[in-house]
């Protein structure tokens, strides 16, 4: 067990080492598994390096002046890879700015966020198509849009059954503080929502430790809601799918609500705007290094002989194919018209904006004419 | 030389130093030294009691900033961005606003909320929104902006010293300008936090700015004045109340006046200034008042927001609509 966790007992199915166990009983009485075919283990392998593969491109895209900013997962593609493949296809996902992984794992083209990311626009995609709403940077304001979503899945009597539907919501140690994600706690008690609040503590919010924002290990918050909460090894990529498969079926047999504490390490920078040496020491870095939820899953691989040499380079060679499409894609994203500045402001449109619109296109014009 | 940033951080060291009652408190200003190191080292040199890391928590920060200012203290919050204000609006328009008329004048709240606004910086959403028309919106808050490193260092520390509540807006995109500032100047007699200042002066017209723009609108002077046109250019530095004098007194000798600001035009600041003047001008106009300001749109994506903010062209487009008229 980690010696961080251990104190309040966290589910882990793969430690540090690559040692695993078939099933564990957790705090909350559960007895958390996976039973995946050997394809199913090669498959988060492939999942969680290729999702790192195409963070770091954005990493370097950032540094190389092509994004305007970039949030890291790394460190936190077990957490990530792990709850985003418990969700089913009807499973709706509520991301803060930092699940790349998750939104992967849905099966959606990686390029989705990087147009936020590179300032071409604001994220522009239909929540309802993806089944992923658009990232948000307000901290914790999505916890309340997920319960309110969860609320009209109820209303519309779709829980209940093996393919009801449940509804989950990222956020930060840091984001737990905010209002309104206790009143998103409040609210998914209270109307017993098929929400998973699934809270990724990689143990900063920018230069903030997590002791800054609470007393009490984040998990039991939950106790004062009237809902159950768990610690799960946020870099165990098993554990991780098995306490969140476990909590989506909670919600969508309507069970209501659960809280998901993945511990984990924000392994980066906050965004590419930030510098952790200020607040952090690299001893600290390097002791979760040794946690790294990839080599812990290629090490079980390994030591069960499901994958080998072959498979690994196969991996990183796919994925380094994935990371450059993704760039060539991201430098040939096409930059908007300066009057679609005026595009989209109401649905129904204002003929005040019309007017705005109007003067905009001409000013512009009369550029072009003293121009030419 | 120092830039306006650090001229903010010299500012805010000196209150620490003069009041013991200042505390500073926000989102990453202790360790860190804020996201844009304006509270850099004063942690260090005045303790975690004095410059308090937060819970990430708005409505936190400044709920108990009122309840500190009730015991006594001086607290000047940090707001990280403009757009991350809302979860603190309740706290500043419903309590920080109407405490001292609630309670008969009993209680002050000297708080000191800065919050670094506007664009022009490249961000992504939140990070670049101008929402002072909001607070100035609001009887029983005071509403200021600096626009250089001489005003940033003395209007914080007027700011705190101040017993109304001050939103304290910092123009972020300026904060890597560079001036000349007098550390050692004497508060007392150090132009009023309130007062307008003509800071170019000219005969043919009146531009008013504040904030981000008060460059843009000298830089449109200098253009102008190539083409003959000698343009006043006011920085109204206080957007409630605001120095109606000093406007007045330039309008009526120049007879146009142009406001120009980054926040959408509709119910912003310069619609209120543009209906005062008219009111109380009206008979030196020779032209409408007229803005320059963002449109009515949410603020867009970075890589497109150059056509959204108010830039010298538009600027001087205004100006010759005004003599055109
Ligand atoms: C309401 C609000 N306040 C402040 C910020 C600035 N900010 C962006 S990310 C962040 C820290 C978030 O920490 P956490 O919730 O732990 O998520 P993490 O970034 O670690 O994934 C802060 C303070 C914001 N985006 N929204
Ligand atoms: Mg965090």
């Amino acid at each position: 067990m980690d010696q961080h966790g251990a104190a309040d007992g966290f589910v882990q199915l793969l430690n540090p080492e690559g040692d695993h166990v078939d099933s564990v009983t957790g705090p909350d009485g559960v007895t958390y598994a996976v039973d995946f075919t050997d394809d199913e283990y090669r498959g988060l392998y492939q999942d969680m390096v290729t999702v790192r593969r195409l963070d770091a491109e954005g990493v370097a895209l950032q540094r190389q002046g092509e994004l305007g900013l970039w949030a890291s997962l790394l460190g936190q593609e077990a957490a990530q890879v792990g709850s985003g493949r418990a969700l089913q296809p009807q499973d709706m996902a509520f991301p803060t700015y930092r699940e790349h992984g998750v939104l992967y794992c849905r099966g959606i083209d990686p390029i989705m966020p990087f147009g936020l990311f590179r300032g071409v626009d604001q994220g522009g995609w239909d929540p309802n198509e993806f089944k992923f709403n658009q990232y948000t940077i307000v901290i914790g304001s999505q916890t309340l849009h997920a319960t309110g979503y969860a609320m009209g899945v109820t209303m519309e009597g779709r829980t209940g059954s093996d393919d009801g539907e449940a509804v989950i919501a990222y956020f930060g140690d840091g984001a737990s503080s905010q209002g309104e994600v206790n009143e998103a706690f409040v609210w998914s008690g209270v109307f017993n929502a098929p929400v998973v609040f699934f809270c990724q503590n990689n143990q900063y919010a920018i230069s903030a430790a997590a002791e800054r924002q609470t007393r009490v290990p984040l998990f039991r918050r939950a106790g004062g809601y009237g809902f159950p909460g768990i610690r799960v090894d946020g870099n165990d990529v098993l554990a991780s799918y098995a306490v969140t498969r476990a909590a989506l079926d909670h919600a969508r047999h309507g069970q209501g609500p659960k809280l998901i504490e993945a511990y984990t390490y924000r392994m980066g920078a906050h965004t590419s705007s930030d510098d952790p040496t200020r607040y952090r020491m690299a001893g600290e870095v390097e002791a979760w290094k040794a946690k790294d939820p990839i080599s812990r899953l290629k090490a079980f691989l390994v030591k069960q002989r499901i994958a080998g040499d072959d498979f690994f380079a196969q991996v990183e060679d796919d994925a380094r194919k994935a990371a450059l499409d993704l760039r060539e894609r991201v430098l040939a994203m096409p930059d908007r018209q300066p009057v679609e500045l005026f595009d989209h402001v109401y649905p129904t449109g204002s003929p005040e904006l019309d007017a705005q619109r109007r003067w905009f296109t001409g000013y512009h014009a009369s550029f072009d004419s003293t121009d030419g | 030389m120092i830039t306006l940033g650090k001229a903010l951080n010299h500012g805010l060291r000196r209150a620490l130093e003069d009041d013991p009652k200042v505390v500073i408190m926000g989102e990453d200003v202790g360790k860190l030294g804020g996201v844009f190191r304006i509270t850099d080292g004063l942690q260090k040199d005045f303790g975690e009691n004095r410059v308090i890391d937060t819970p990430l928590a708005e409505a936190g920060i400044v709920g108990t900033a009122v309840g500190l200012a009730i015991r006594g203290f001086r607290p000047v919050c940090e707001i990280q961005f403009d757009g991350f204000v809302f979860p603190a609006y309740n706290q500043i328009v419903a309590q920080v606003a109407k405490m001292h008329y609630r309670s008969k004048g009993k209680l002050r709240l000297p708080i000191t909320i800065r919050i670094p606004y506007g664009g022009g910086i490249g961000a992504v959403e939140h990070h670049s929104e101008s929402p002072e028309a909001y607070f100035a919106h609001t009887p029983g808050l005071k509403v200021v902006t600096c626009s250089n490193p001489v005003d940033a260092y003395t209007m914080i520390q007027q700011a705190i010293a101040s017993d109304d509540p001050v939103i304290f807006f910092e123009p972020k995109r300026r904060y890597w300008e560079k001036g000349e500032v007098d550390l050692d100047a004497p508060l007392s007699g150090a132009f009023p936090l309130h007062s307008a200042r003509v800071v170019r002066p000219g005969g043919d017209a009146t531009l008013l700015a504040y904030g981000p723009m008060v460059r843009v609108a000298l830089d449109a002077a200098s253009a102008a004045a190539e083409d003959g046109r000698e343009l006043e250019v006011i920085d109204v530095r206080s957007l409630s109340p605001i120095d109606y004098p000093v406007i007045f007194e330039s309008v009526r000798r120049t007879g146009r006046a142009v406001v120009v600001h980054e926040a959408p035009g509709n119910v912003g600041l310069g619609a209120e200034i543009a209906a005062r003047i008219t009111e109380e001008c009206f008979y030196s106009l020779e032209a409408p008042v007229l803005r320059v300001t963002g449109y009515d749109i949410p603020y867009p994506a970075a890589r497109i927001e150059e056509e959204y903010l108010p830039d010298l062209d538009r600027v001087l487009d205004a100006v010759d609509r005004s003599f055109g008229w």
